[in-house]
């Protein structure tokens, strides 16, 4: 059974002008110790998906349907008090502004063992023992200082690092991070990522990690989601979509990075840019901007605009789009004559 | 370029932000769209006070022409009409819907032409604040270094003297070397000036703070990189920017210097009772508690209180609506 | 036009030279609070960011001059001082053989005509009061008061034009359009007054992986049509990879290494060069050795003595914490680093 289970879940914003979609139908799975990254690029609804699986959503935002099965509860019928026992203590959560977890007037060591203290029911002195033992794997120099120091007294490395320490404090079944080094120099963000991985790897925590580096998340994850104006798009094992992409924008945003052209010719480029939330185009979202919402012969694909595109299987990979499905049902047709 | 371009939006996260939070726009086109259309039109203590506060600038702005008698016309007042009551009490006369006072004047002309003087002193007194502040706040904030330090200092040393204090002063120098003849006729003028003076440093802070603020923005080093002269940077790129602060402080500081002209009408050191405000009407009734001719002092009193009020009530909405925190952008 | 014959045409010598350039920002506050009794003594005590400790380069006529590093390196300052956004502390600036640094306003302006600059953040460099076409006419009104209303138009046509924006969303304001769109009009504001040189400082770091590709094929695309030369800030180097021609890698405050992009990519010799060519994440699994480098960047507050960089360099030795490197010349690549020098990297 898996430790998270996503079905179906759907978020609004009640905005002025009427309910604007921020995710469609949104399902995914993750297994106790498994890394998995939810890609795309700013307004395809990723950190909305992890603000909803901490119950983060506030107003105007609500989660409108869907269930959050975790470890076979409902999280969605969560009262506040058990969502204060269960976020922290079984889900953590780490940010791109480590200053969004520390409280800039309390000294590290306060935070970390007010923290322990708030779940577990233990003393102060063991809880700053506790707090050194954590500080220590995320691999901080001089321990004992900075537990007397200030969140502004150190550097964004650092801050960072102390926060994946909060994370893990109270041994969660599961971190959800959100960005947690675009913020950071790419010397840092590689120290901090590896540091992340070994220790999911070594307490088998589940993470979620939601980025728009594919770099990271072919290093980090094994499976991922790509996501796209609010919907899941294609998802599977991680390596199998770096290599080998079948939805068309999974292939533009991998083949619009630098490093798949020849050094001074023109980047693939894809046209258009992500439509907002309000005014998503009807059938496929993609389908302005997609190569392939035209037959070779030019006329519209039959679906792309009209329908939404249900997800395939190819391969251990999903994905939704129409020009996938009928290239399968032609192989298919080919296959069994 | 062969790319086709969609129609403009911003990204979602950005869409979302700026619905939430109210898109800054600037131009009477965009007005209608704008938060601060929005928010007005779905609160309806705002519209109320909106129209409470015109009201009262239309009548004092036309009190010549609406108000039944000229105070000011020594031959429409009869002394037999003396202290009459408001309509709504017995003995009333319904020439005079609100009673008269001591001279006989009649209440709702004096108050017409009192709230007139006290709006044109609140008025002006806030546009000369305005003047001096805005320019003092986008020199401070732009140039910075020592004409910062020096203004800053300025500004500094004005809040140290109470507007009541530099009005006394003032007032009492102009009344005794020239007389009260010659003070009474420059009144109006001599207030606005006074209350401008004492209250320019609120203006130029705020709009100081702003400047610092929009002086780190891209598009300042922009105009820069064009070559623009600092002026022109300043006044037609920083201050359209700054605009949002320096409305919401005006309301308030409207409101303050209309309470100011009362305090010092009210004290014998602002307008003469010949052109009474407000403040000096409030006063001038004030002998008549004890006898019994309350609303000489109570009816002016009351149209000064819901006068601050809703400008202070509209200035709070219009900081709410306007909270730059909330912009983002 | 009077200025322009003070401009030099030497087509052979660098376009930019930077020369000796130093930076410090002061950190204290105002005079009452510089001032200390120490000892008995009032001391005045001022504290400084060494922002730029000694850099030099060139920018060749026609190249994209690439200049990477991480946050603090010092390389976005270097930019605003070469636009004059900043004025130096120490050094000298050329253009065209012209010292342009500590130019009254006035005497740069015919540079300024030459050399445009594309900023960061898209959302931050339009004036949210102006329409895009008021946006785009003011640098060409400026820069010719003598241009009639029709000719200005007609320029602004052709610079929206050349930057993919439908000339009739002029009327429209930078709120209403993405931030890819906001930058082309970036862009287009740089191109509107024909420079020959354009400062970009991270132009595609804040924006999303598909609109980086639109807006750096933009780019080239400008510079092939337009002759441009360009100074490129940025922290990416997959970026640096495809678009520079050579590249400057800084690292607080100072140069260590220029190579051309090729030969920096295949060969890097500078231990922080490496290191930050082993940080970027690949996609593909079989990558480069990771060099794992310890600590964290210093601040610029207090500089480390000797080598910059000794702190976190894997092959320090006792003169890299003494001594400060100079840049030198191995073939077409100019190093600062002892270990190099001395030939044990």
């Amino acid at each position: 059974m898996p430790l998270l289970e996503v079905e179906g879940l759907d978020v609004r914003f009640a905005l002025r002008q009427g309910e604007v979609q921020a995710l469609r139908d949104v399902s995914f799975s993750l297994e106790r110790g498994e890394r998995l990254g939810i890609v795309g690029e700013s307004g395809a609804g990723k950190s909305v998906a992890a603000f909803a699986l901490l119950n983060l959503i506030s107003r105007p935002g609500f989660i409108h349907a869907g269930s959050i099965r975790f470890d076979n509860e409902e999280l969605t019928r969560y009262s506040e008090r058990q969502w204060r026992r269960t976020r922290g203590n079984r889900i953590s959560m780490i940010f791109q502004d480590p200053m969004m977890t520390l409280n800039p007037v309390l000294t590290i060591g306060a935070q970390m063992i007010e923290c322990l203290r708030a779940h577990r029911r233990i003393s102060t002195s063991e809880a700053r023992k506790l707090s050194l033992a954590r500080l220590r794997q995320v691999q901080i120099p001089s321990p004992e200082q900075r537990l007397d120091q200030y969140p502004h007294e150190l550097s964004g490395g650092m801050r960072q690092r102390i926060v994946i320490a909060i994370a893990l404090l109270l041994d969660p079944d599961l971190i959800v991070a959100d960005e947690p080094t675009t913020a950071l120099d790419v010397t840092i963000q590689a120290e901090i990522m590896a540091l992340l991985l070994e220790l999911c790897e070594r307490h088998n925590v589940g993470l979620i990690l939601i980025t728009h580096d594919l770099g990271v998340v072919s290093q980090v994850t094994q499976r991922m989601l790509v996501m796209y104006a609010g919907r899941v798009i294609e998802s599977g094992p991680t390596r199998e979509i770096i290599n080998d992409p079948q939805h068309p924008y999974t292939q533009g945003l991998i083949n619009a990075l630098p490093q798949m052209t020849p050094p001074g010719q023109r980047l693939n480029q894809i046209r258009g840019s992500m439509p907002s939330l309000a005014h998503i185009p009807s059938g496929c979202a993609f389908h302005p901007r997609c190569d392939f919402a035209q037959l070779p012969d030019g006329s519209p694909r039959p679906g792309c605009r009209a329908q939404v595109p249900p997800f395939v299987d190819s391969g251990n990979c999903r994905v939704a789009c129409h020009m996938v499905r009928q290239m399968q049902q032609l192989d298919l047709e080919e296959a069994t004559p | 370029m062969s790319e086709s371009n969609p129609p403009p939006s911003a990204t979602p996260d950005k869409a979302l932000e700026q619905v939430a939070a109210g898109e800054r726009v600037s131009r009477l086109k965009l007005l209608r769209e704008s938060y601060l259309y929005y928010s007005f039109k779905r609160d309806i203590g705002v519209q109320l006070c909106l129209l409470i506060f015109a009201l009262m600038v239309l009548a004092a702005l036309f009190a010549p022409w609406i108000a039944p008698n000229d105070p000011y016309d020594l031959t429409q007042i009869d002394i037999m009409s003396s202290e009459l009551p408001p309509f709504w009490v017995d003995g009333s006369d319904p020439r005079f819907p609100l009673g008269t006072d001591a001279q006989g004047r009649d209440m709702l002309s004096t108050i017409l032409y009192g709230a007139r003087v006290s709006l044109i002193i609140g008025f002006g007194a806030v546009a000369l604040q305005a003047l001096i502040g805005v320019v003092f706040g986008l020199l401070a904030g732009y140039l910075g270094g020592r004409v910062d330090a020096l203004l800053m200092r300025l500004a500094d040393v004005q809040l140290s003297f109470s507007t009541l204090m530099v009005a006394i002063i003032v007032g009492a120098i102009v009344q005794a070397s020239f007389g009260r003849a010659t003070y009474s006729s420059y009144a109006v003028a001599l207030l606005v000036v006074i209350i401008g003076l004492a209250e320019w440093p609120q203006y130029a802070r705020t709009v100081r703070a702003t400047v610092l603020a929009e002086k780190g923005k891209e598009y300042v080093d922009a105009a820069r990189v064009i070559g623009l002269p600092s002026r022109r940077i300043m006044f037609r790129h920083i201050l359209p920017n700054a605009m949002s602060p320096i409305f919401v402080i005006s309301t308030v500081q409207i409101a303050n210097a209309i309470i100011s002209e009362a305090a010092l009408s009210f004290l014998g050191l602002g307008m003469p009772e010949t052109q009474p405000s407000l403040g000096s009407l409030i006063r001038s009734g004030f002998d008549y508690i004890q006898s019994g001719s309350w609303w000489i002092t109570l009816l002016p009193g009351a149209v000064l209180v819901v006068l601050v009020l809703v400008i202070n009530l509209l200035g709070d909405w219009l900081r709410d609506v306007m909270n730059p925190r909330l912009y983002k952008n | 036009m009077s200025a322009n014959h003070a401009i030099a045409t030497d087509e052979a010598a660098p376009l930019l030279e930077i020369k000796g350039l130093r930076k410090r920002f002061s950190l204290s506050a105002g005079l009452l609070d510089q001032l200390r009794f120490r000892g008995g003594r009032l001391v005045r005590n001022r504290k400084y960011v060494h922002a730029i400790n000694g850099v030099d380069l060139e920018v060749l006529r026609g190249e994209a001059l690439c200049v990477v590093g991480e946050s603090g390196c010092g390389k976005s300052t270097v930019a605003r001082t070469v636009m004059g956004l900043i004025s130096p502390s120490e050094g000298e600036i050329r253009y065209r053989g012209e010292r342009i640094d500590g130019l009254a306003p006035r005497a740069l302006l015919p540079y300024r005509r030459r050399m445009q600059m594309i900023f960061q953040n898209p959302y931050a460099s339009l004036n949210p009061r102006m329409t895009i076409s008021q946006t785009l006419q003011e640098p060409i009104r400026f820069h010719h008061p003598d241009w009639e209303r029709r000719r200005v138009e007609e320029k602004v046509v052709e610079v929206m034009e050349a930057v993919g924006i439908a000339p009739d969303w002029g009327k429209r304001f930078g709120h209403e359009f993405s931030g890819g769109q906001r930058q082309r009009i970036a862009i287009a504001r740089a191109l509107a007054v024909d420079p020959e040189f354009i400062v970009a400082d991270e132009p595609i770091s804040a924006l999303d992986v598909s609109i980086q590709a639109q807006v750096l094929n933009l780019m080239m695309d400008a510079q092939r049509e337009r002759d441009l030369t360009y100074l490129f800030i940025t922290h990416d180097l997959a970026v640096v990879e495809h678009f520079g021609t050579r590249v400057v890698v800084m690292y607080l405050g100072t140069v260590c290494e220029v190579a051309p992009t090729a030969a920096l990519f295949a060969t890097p010799r500078h231990p922080y060069t490496r290191a930050l060519l082993s940080a970027i994440p690949r996609l593909s699994d079989h990558g480069v050795e990771r060099v794992r480098l310890s600590g964290e960047v210093p601040t610029p507050v207090e500089l480390p003595p000797g080598c910059v960089f000794h702190g976190r360099c894997p092959i320090a030795n006792e003169r890299c914490r003494r001594e400060i490197p100079q840049l030198a010349r191995h073939g077409d690549t100019l190093i600062a680093c002892h270990a190099v020098e001395e030939g044990r990297d």
